[in-house]
């Protein structure tokens, strides 16, 4: 078998907007949309919720050059690449604000998935950062608060040694169907980040 | 074809890979992690991944000399062809990988309201391109040799002349953004960002060598890109059915 190097990363660096999401910074007429940049239709299934939230750095300010990346199941559990929703992609793509940083998914709450041995994993989100200053993406996830049962039984937040870090996966209700989900990179609230 | 029967992925070789703390490089101090990250096997929310089909595509999104520009006219610069095969650390082709890429113009200029580079914009270069691989894991692209640019970080430091990459392999563990440079650039190692790199042959597998045999007489250069993705293990002894 070939044993070949998975490929250097290198940072996204600030001018990510113009290959990722060149409508959002005034490239338009090569794209029709940026991908990534709607998730859901009138017809998608589920509980329909809005997550916005904001990268900070190790000093407390908002990054304003981040690009965040999600992946989620259906209301089912199922990806979109099993056998799932036709109206829904799971996938979804946003750039922060160049003011304030914060970024919104519109999307639906998903199902719970199975781990690799057939125990339930407590519905999550699956986040991929980028911005410059970051040499390689991030992965982490986010938790619903209201799950406590099911997050108690979670098998990956159960590989967190440090309890008191495990709040950095659950993100804060503000209202029906709204959730803020915060990342932090560096700091006495660092995120806990996966190395899958 | 899903992953639903593989192994999880080989474990991530952190010596080919850039820490996230590179003080040379000085926006990375304040936005690396310091605590170590948790060890994950992967899961179906990391095994599984958007796919992306060819109708997403349009006939000029691998055509950035002619993309954003008037109808009859062309980026300005010197005229590449970019081309290679994504694969996998097994060797298989990855077929289906969504590649997006940006890069500045001729002059090192990018198309963004953030940049502040005295060169010029090219009223005709946007500087955006995608393609989607085929089934052999190959892909390619046509556009102008980017400039190399200054950028505020050291007192004198120059970015070297290249093009950002962003691809998706079949699973979300796999995703990368990337770098890639030209053979020959005297600022490859001289550059900050691609120093983050801690390992010389890692580097220079992110260094394209000018492809004659691809060249296009009398029109267009070629440069070979080749970009490996994460592999899977066999699942030996692996599927079975919990308690087991």
């Amino acid at each position: 078998m070939t044993k070949l190097h998975e490929s250097a990363s290198q940072t996204a660096g600030p001018y990510v907007h113009i290959g990722c999401v060149p409508n959002f910074c005034g490239i338009s007429g090569v794209y029709a949309q940026d991908l990534g940049a709607q998730m859901v239709n009138e017809n998608t299934l589920g509980d329909r919720i809005s997550i916005i939230g904001t990268v900070f750095d190790g000093t407390g300010n908002a990054l304003k050059d981040a690009m965040v990346e999600i992946w989620q199941a259906d209301t089912n559990g199922i990806y979109a690449s099993g056998d799932p929703d036709p109206n829904f992609s799971g996938w979804g793509r946003k750039a922060g604000d160049d003011e304030t940083g914060i970024w919104r998914f519109d999307t639906i709450k998903p199902g719970p998935v199975p781990h690799r041995d057939g125990h339930m994993m407590a519905p999550h989100i699956t986040f991929w950062v980028v911005a410059r200053g970051i040499n390689i993406g991030l992965h982490t996830r986010m938790y619903f608060p209201e799950e406590e049962v099911a997050n108690a039984d979670d098998p990956v937040l159960a590989r967190i040694e440090h309890r008191n870090r495990v709040s950095t996966l659950i993100a804060t209700r503000e209202s029906d169907g709204m959730y803020q989900f915060n990342i932090h990179l560096q700091g006495p609230q660092e995120t806990v980040f996966f190395d899958v | 074809m899903t992953a639903y029967g593989k192994g999880g992925f080989i474990a991530r070789d952190w010596t080919r890979q850039p820490p996230a703390r590179t003080p040379a490089y000085k926006t990375s101090v304040t936005r690396s992690p310091e605590r170590a990250k948790i060890s994950l096997q992967s899961t179906l929310s990391e095994d599984t991944g958007p796919r992306f089909g060819h109708d997403l595509l349009g006939p000029l999104d691998n055509d950035l000399l002619q993309n954003f520009a008037a109808p009859g006219e062309t980026a300005i610069g010197q005229r590449i062809i970019v081309h290679g095969r994504v694969l996998d650390e097994t060797g298989r082709a990855v077929p289906g990988a969504l590649i997006e890429v940006w890069q500045a113009n001729a002059g090192g200029r990018y198309r963004h309201k953030k940049e502040g580079y005295l060169a010029p914009l090219d009223p005709n270069f946007g500087g955006c391109g995608r393609m989607i691989t085929d089934e052999t894991g190959a892909y390619h692209f046509r556009t102008v040799k980017p400039g190399p640019y200054p950028w505020p970080n050291g007192g004198n430091d120059w970015r070297p002349a290249h093009i950002h990459f962003s691809v998706f392999g079949q699973s979300f563990a796999q995703r990368m953004i990337t770098q890639m440079y030209f053979e020959g650039d005297p600022l490859i190692w001289r550059c900050p960002i691609v120093a983050t790199i801690p390992d010389r042959a890692a580097i220079e597998g992110l260094i394209a060598p000018l492809d004659m045999e691809n060249t296009i007489p009398m029109d267009a250069r070629a440069y070979r890109f080749d970009i490996v993705l994460r592999g899977r293990r066999a699942s030996y002894f692996e599927n079975r059915p919990e308690g087991m």
